[in-house]
């Protein structure tokens, strides 16, 4: 895999500078006026000049476009994205201008693949740091030029596996519940009282021989959390964990899966769904009834 | 009438220093710890006759007596719960003391819970335990939820929603921590204040806690050395007189999932352990001056105020405002920094300040009766300690 990643950079580099692309128009007023009405930029200079800083937008491939074959960093994203490093960050952008750009003026530009870097173990993932030169032509004039990095990474997968229960014969209930797809809430057949974690015991009238109802499995949101930090066995962050109240009285503990942690409220009710880890567990959750 | 209060004092206080990494085994901290808190005493190993300490040190009493020198002990103990146990290690030491089983007693607690094993982090040997424990982590850790800090988080979103508390509310806890850390050399955070500002800014670890809601994660040892009064008003400082010194545990207790109660807006078990502390003292919460209140997650510390009685429940937030619970305020909390300011010590270090205000060397030093308590969202403890 690497060195297939290698072998590609290599010949990449090779091929040197892509062709000239043309802009797809030439420098010009009216962008130079939109461009420095949206940064504030009051410099009487513009837009008899252009701003340097303009100089990537001349050549934008703009909403439709499709870069070109030769592009050596389509090529290399395209070469690293099967590879698995499906995520991209900007990490470098380097600018040298060499004079103002004036209206009327028309710009082309290059690149070539300058090095690919990796694999590096980053916060973000394990990926590549892919740099291209590209340069900006009026005529066969340079006039600027940039260096620009990107990070290719994997995006992380969760570390470990779910953490699973501690089952016992006071428990096993619950666990044969959910394989079941089934909500257990122990009840004590004595008084009738139900009770979520289950014991062997009932506390209210001392039964020692209980047994479950299945709940329907509808409940609110009686609390809630955002985890964030540290990582949890298993599980991409952030998660939502919803403490719920179900219709039988009883509270239960679930993952809230498929919300925006944002639009999360106490009161939201909500209805059990089933995570099955493997053929041995199946976790209850939990998902907002719309 | 039977009572621990007035039988026993804590005559001597010794830590290492507080770090993120202390290069030495737990072991090595431990005896350190006690060495030092001997020496503040005016004892001598071959003194000591008695060690307690927490279930979860990874020192054993043998192991710490003989790396010290102790040639006989006729009393040894352990206390369950984690933080919980704080205070509890003294009442089993004044236990000891009063009851002539033991003479001089000391409570230890080290470790490298920094550079070692973190609590913050998620743990699969906590959810696996094959204990009554190990079943109860398997309603949460298989869910997701499997850190301290989310446990709490559960609590506190609960008491925003009922009682309209704010993460502001939780984070002036956090600056009055911080304000007394920053003139405490020995504390991690000394010289560093925090404004709310900073609090707000800090990023999320559990909604809906902040970083600066969360105590630091510390390397370090406390030990704390418990003898009669009578014998203690003979050594080199004036003792902290153990006024009063309870344990709680409260009605379908769990270790910081405690969720199936009929609400969940209180702490049952720290009402459990203030409630012997007022009986025990006979002190009234107007007549303390200084608060050390367990502060792993600063939600918590609002509800210890409520349950012990210094305020109504849910206005605990009306209480800490305008600087109420810092120097100068009408009830100045963790002097020392708390676990957020000084370091996690599993709350031994919070008993040393205690000690401290009653000796009069506190770097925020307010005089008169000191309570203190143990971890919470878990059974707990508490003591009053006096001159």
């Amino acid at each position: 895999m690497n060195a297939a990643i290698e072998a590609e950079a290599a010949r990449l580099k090779e091929l040197g500078e892509s062709k000239p692309r043309l802009a797809r128009d030439p420098v010009n007023e009216p962008m130079i006026n939109n461009w420095t009405e949206a940064l504030g930029d009051r410099n009487p200079v513009y837009p008899e000049l252009a701003p340097p800083a303009m100089v990537q937008v001349w050549t934008m491939y703009g909403l439709n476009g499709v870069r070109d074959d030769d592009d050596p960093l389509g090529a290399m994203t395209k070469v690293l994205d099967d590879a698995g490093y499906t995520s991209v960050v900007a990490t470098n952008c380097e600018q040298t201008y060499h004079r103002y750009l004036r209206p009327g003026e028309q710009l082309a530009v290059t690149t070539r693949l300058s090095d690919v870097v990796g694999p590096k173990r980053t916060a973000l993932g394990e990926g590549w740091f892919v740099t291209t030169l590209s340069t900006w032509y009026v005529d066969d004039e340079p006039v600027a030029e940039m260096m620009f990095r990107v990070l290719k990474f994997k995006p992380p997968e969760p570390t470990g596996s779910v953490i699973r229960p501690l089952v016992n014969q006071d428990t096993e209930f619950f666990w044969a519940g959910t394989a079941a797809r089934e909500l257990r809430v122990q009840r004590c057949p004595d008084c009738q009282a139900l009770r979520h974690p289950p014991g062997p015991f009932c506390p209210r009238c001392g039964s020692g021989t209980p047994d479950y109802v299945v709940s329907c499995g509808r409940g609110e949101i009686f609390s809630y959390v955002v985890h964030h930090h540290p990582p949890v066995p298993g599980k991409r962050l952030p998660i939502v964990i919803a403490l719920v109240e179900l219709e039988e009285g009883v509270r239960m503990l679930g993952e809230l899966l498929d919300v925006s942690p944002d639009d999360v409220r106490i009161g939201q009710p909500v209805t059990v769904d089933w995570s099955r880890v493997d053929s041995d567990l199946t976790l209850p959750v939990w998902r907002a009834v719309p | 009438m039977r009572t621990l209060s007035g039988a026993a004092a804590i005559a001597g206080i010794g830590a290492t220093e507080f770090s993120k990494q202390s290069g030495r085994t737990e072991l090595r901290l431990a005896v350190e710890a006690v060495r030092s808190a001997l020496a503040d005493a005016g004892l001598e190993p071959s003194d000591v006759d008695g060690l307690v300490t927490f279930t979860m040190d990874s020192n054993s009493e043998i192991a710490v007596a003989r790396e010290l020198g102790v040639p006989r002990l006729s009393f040894f103990s352990r206390i369950n719960f984690g933080g919980g146990a704080a205070c509890a290690t003294v009442q089993q030491a004044a236990m000891a003391v009063a009851t002539g089983v033991a003479d001089v007693v000391v409570c230890y607690r080290a470790f490298n819970e920094r550079s070692g094993h973190r609590f913050g982090r998620v743990s699969a040997a906590v959810a696996s335990a094959p204990t009554t424990n190990g079943i109860d982590a398997s309603w949460s850790y298989p869910m997701g939820l499997g850190t301290p800090a989310a446990d709490v988080a559960m609590f506190a979103r609960r008491y925003q929603h009922v009682y309209g508390a704010t993460s502001e509310d939780f984070g002036r806890v956090a600056v009055a921590d911080r304000r007394h850390a920053a003139v405490n050399p020995n504390a991690w955070f000394h010289g560093k204040p925090i404004t709310l500002a900073d609090h707000q800014a800090s990023r999320w670890v559990v909604e809906p806690l902040h970083l600066l809601d969360c105590c630091q994660e510390s390397d370090g040892g406390v030990a704390l050395v418990v003898t009669s009064v009578e014998r203690a008003r003979d050594l080199p400082h004036p003792p902290a007189v153990i006024a009063a010194a309870a344990q709680g545990s409260g009605s379908d207790q769990f270790v910081m999932t405690s969720y199936y109660r009929d609400d969940l807006l209180g702490l049952p078990e720290m009402r459990v352990v203030g409630d012997q502390l007022w009986a025990q003292s006979g002190l009234r919460p107007d007549d303390i001056s200084v608060a050390v209140l367990y502060d792993h997650f600063t939600p918590f510390v609002l509800v210890q105020l409520e349950e012990l009685g210094f305020c109504r429940p849910g206005e605990a937030r009306d209480f800490i405002a305008d600087g109420a619970i810092e120097i100068g305020g009408r009830l100045p909390v963790n002097t020392h920094g708390g676990q957020l300011g000084e370091a996690y010590i599993h709350g031994m270090n919070g008993i040393a300040e205690a000690v401290r205000q009653i000796r009069g060397t506190s770097y925020n030093q307010v005089d008169g009766p000191v309570l203190v308590t143990a971890g919470t969202g878990v059974p707990t403890s508490g003591l009053i300690v006096s001159r």
